[in-house]
């Protein structure tokens, strides 16, 4: 009982925030409604028993993918996002086929997913259980990603990089 | 006991928000935090699966996912930087030449 008030009370933060998302009109105002959606979920993840990837979600994501959003956003200093042709025909089409698509999506899953039910904890992912997998089974892409990451920064640096910087530093080599 | 599908429907919603939040919005910006939201969802019903069929390594792609996302905020808002100061724009409306 007590998993269900606890589901229920944050999955609803959570689409509370995702459509919240979707109305403000500031970009910094999307940002923080993203940091709770993302919060709530870490608190899902804990009602599974993802214990590790709770604490995950709340350091990658809600600390350091936000950090970055926010310190973009006011980099730019991005205001009020202005309202054209296309948004207004995005918007006719976009919510009517969003409310059509998770009613259908609800249904389907509530009746014929197949799906039984969990208890709170139902799976504990430990960190030692998961880095027994992550170094084990799952060593090659784990490598892989770490590759990935490292091209991610120097392209990072690359593009973001203002291009009279790049060109002095290739007049001293 | 919570069903596993209630865990789905809230992540086919978030999903769908992400969806939506792709299509309506007119600030880069906002459609780069729309994708994450889509990612979050999946996210969520990966672990949610991983829970139903006893299966750790369920809750292993969600971390992979998550360094996958981490990269592309890093790249994508990288690009954004870029774009922003060649057109001192963050309308994708705006943003309609390959080349200036």
């Amino acid at each position: 009982m007590l998993h269900l008030i606890l589901f229920s009370v944050f999955g609803l933060i959570c689409a509370a925030a995702a459509v919240n998302l979707l109305v403000q009109s500031h970009p910094i105002n999307s940002a923080l409604s993203l940091v709770v959606v993302m919060g709530s979920l870490a608190v899902e993840y804990l009602l599974l028993g993802a214990e590790f990837l709770a604490a995950v979600q709340v350091i990658v994501y809600a600390g350091a993918i936000m950090v970055l959003f926010v310190f973009v956003i006011m980099l730019l200093n991005a205001g009020r996002e202005a309202q054209t042709k296309g948004s207004r025909v995005s918007l006719v089409i976009g919510i009517p086929g969003m409310l059509i698509g998770s009613v259908l999506m609800a249904w389907i899953l509530i009746l014929h997913s197949g799906t039984g039910s969990v208890e709170a904890g139902a799976l504990p992912g430990p960190p030692r259980e998961i880095a027994q997998l992550l170094f084990h089974q799952f060593l090659l892409p784990f490598e892989v990603t770490s590759i990935l990451v490292l091209i991610a920064i120097m392209g990072a640096v690359v593009l973001a990089a203002r291009p009279e910087a790049l060109q002095r530093t290739e007049g001293k080599n | 006991m919570v069903p596993v599908s209630y865990y789905l429907v809230l992540s086919g919603f978030l999903f769908a928000c992400g969806v939506t939040g792709f299509l309506i919005k007119r600030n880069i910006i906002t459609i780069f935090m729309s994708i994450e939201l889509m990612l979050n969802g999946v996210n969520l019903s990966f672990v949610a699966f991983a829970a139903q069929w006893h299966q750790l390594s369920g809750q292993v792609f969600v971390f992979f996912v998550m360094v996958v996302a981490a990269a592309e905020a890093a790249v994508g808002l990288a690009i954004i930087i870029a774009v922003y100061r060649t057109r001192e724009t963050l309308n994708v409306d705006q943003v309609n030449l390959l080349k200036l």
